[in-house]
């Protein structure tokens, strides 16, 4: 689906990237910790989550994430607004919990990005 | 919805306090950082994180959460398993990652109302 | 096109280097942390190699980054890129790890309560680094600081 309908589905504002919104995404990874993102999300993914620092765009851009969806109604520091804006990356801010905001788009049919873990060492 | 359920459909393995599989799930929370979570989730919620140490149980107990589903098949630690079996709170385990496994439990828990 | 010929200053025309350079790292400095790591994506990515070595590479010099800037008083990281593969060297000056072994398991962490607040700290960092190169080296001293060695391979 296009980040426009995630926009629509999640109810979000869009912080940075209002430009990006027909960019397609299929996937997404949810997370707080952000040594899981780097193990496991893949490249072109949504990531949600509920840190605003700026290492969450760091993050991102060293993954190629597609765009960061901030949940609780997070709101981003203006530095990571502006790191988000030179790396363009957008954000978009819902203000579900991540257990609604994850369930909202499962059921529109986004899936997670990760293979199952049965061995831990696994990732692509 | 209780757990017993959730945990079938959803292949979980359970780890700890199985006597307490018909704990009524309300709702849920997804997340790892724990002031965040002591803050904003509720009682009955079903918990799912990728924290594996014993503060889960701590902090499941006194937000009295329905049970915790540790997610990416992460174990939890040992003293975190003695200690869940001594507060007889709910660990399990799931193989699938965070986003999908709550998409899975939200919408089931949608279905039922 | 500009930055890639300020890019080609770089190059040696010994061997079969395509590019090597240092880049400094301040350990506490969290505001910065990060840059070095975009920086040097962007290079690599200037350079032409593939998607997957890029990616690769950039993530073991994030956590690399994070790792200096979380326990070290500061550090660098020396990239060489050769058509074959990317080598990344990371040195720092700090506090060191007193047990590898313990420091390598997964959820094992040290880090203390300001980190934790950032999304850090769950002890994955180390195992990340190994697991996305095909070759990793460490060693470390205490009180002097730790050296990581990784190369990633571009086929």
């Amino acid at each position: 689906m296009k980040l426009r309908e995630v926009q629509e589905i999640l109810k979000a504002d869009v912080i940075v990237g209002k430009e990006k919104l027909d960019m397609e995404v299929k996937t997404a990874f949810g997370a707080d910790l952000m040594s899981d993102v780097l193990a496991f999300a893949k490249a072109g993914s949504l990531l949600l989550t509920g840190l605003t620092n700026t290492q969450v765009i760091r993050i991102a851009n060293v993954l190629d994430i597609a765009a960061i969806i901030l949940v609780r109604g997070k709101k981003p520091s203006a530095e990571t607004i502006g790191l988000a804006k030179e790396l363009r990356i957008p954000i978009l801010t819902t203000k579900y919990i991540l257990f609604e905001t994850a369930g909202r788009l499962y059921a529109k049919g986004i899936v997670g990005c990760l293979e199952q873990v049965e061995n831990k060492s696994v990732h692509n | 919805m209780d757990i017993e359920t959730i945990a079938k459909k959803l292949n979980l393995k359970v780890k700890s306090a199985s006597d307490r599989l018909k704990n009524n799930v309300t709702g849920g929370y997804t997340g790892d950082l724990l002031s965040d979570v002591m803050a904003n989730s509720h009682e009955g919620d079903i918990w799912i994180t990728r924290q594996v140490h014993q503060n889960i149980v701590a902090i499941a107990t006194l937000k009295e959460h329905a049970g915790i589903i540790l997610v990416n098949s992460c174990e939890p630690a040992r003293d975190t398993l003695e200690k869940a079996v001594k507060e007889n709170v709910p660990i399990m385990v799931s193989n699938l990652p965070a986003f999908e496994l709550t998409g899975k439990i939200f919408n089931l828990l949608a279905e039922k109302k | 096109m500009v930055a890639w010929n300020k890019l080609k200053t770089k190059v040696c025309t010994t061997e079969n280097i395509l590019y090597k350079n240092s880049f400094d790292i301040e350990g506490g400095n969290f505001s910065n942390a990060g840059a070095v790591s975009t920086r040097i994506k962007w290079i690599l990515k200037q350079i032409g190699l593939p998607d997957d070595v890029v990616r690769k590479s950039a993530i073991v010099c994030y956590e690399s980054e994070i790792n200096i800037v979380s326990y070290a008083r500061k550090g660098k990281i020396n990239l060489t890129v050769t058509p074959k593969t990317v080598e990344i060297e990371v040195i720092d000056e700090g506090q060191g790890i007193p047990n590898i072994e313990l420091a390598m398991q997964q959820g094992y962490s040290t880090a203390n309560q300001q980190i934790r607040e950032m999304g850090f700290g769950a002890g994955m960092g180390l195992h990340n680094i190994k697991s996305y190169s095909d070759t990793f080296n460490i060693s470390s001293e205490v009180n002097k600081g730790t050296f990581l060695k990784m190369i990633i391979n571009s086929p």
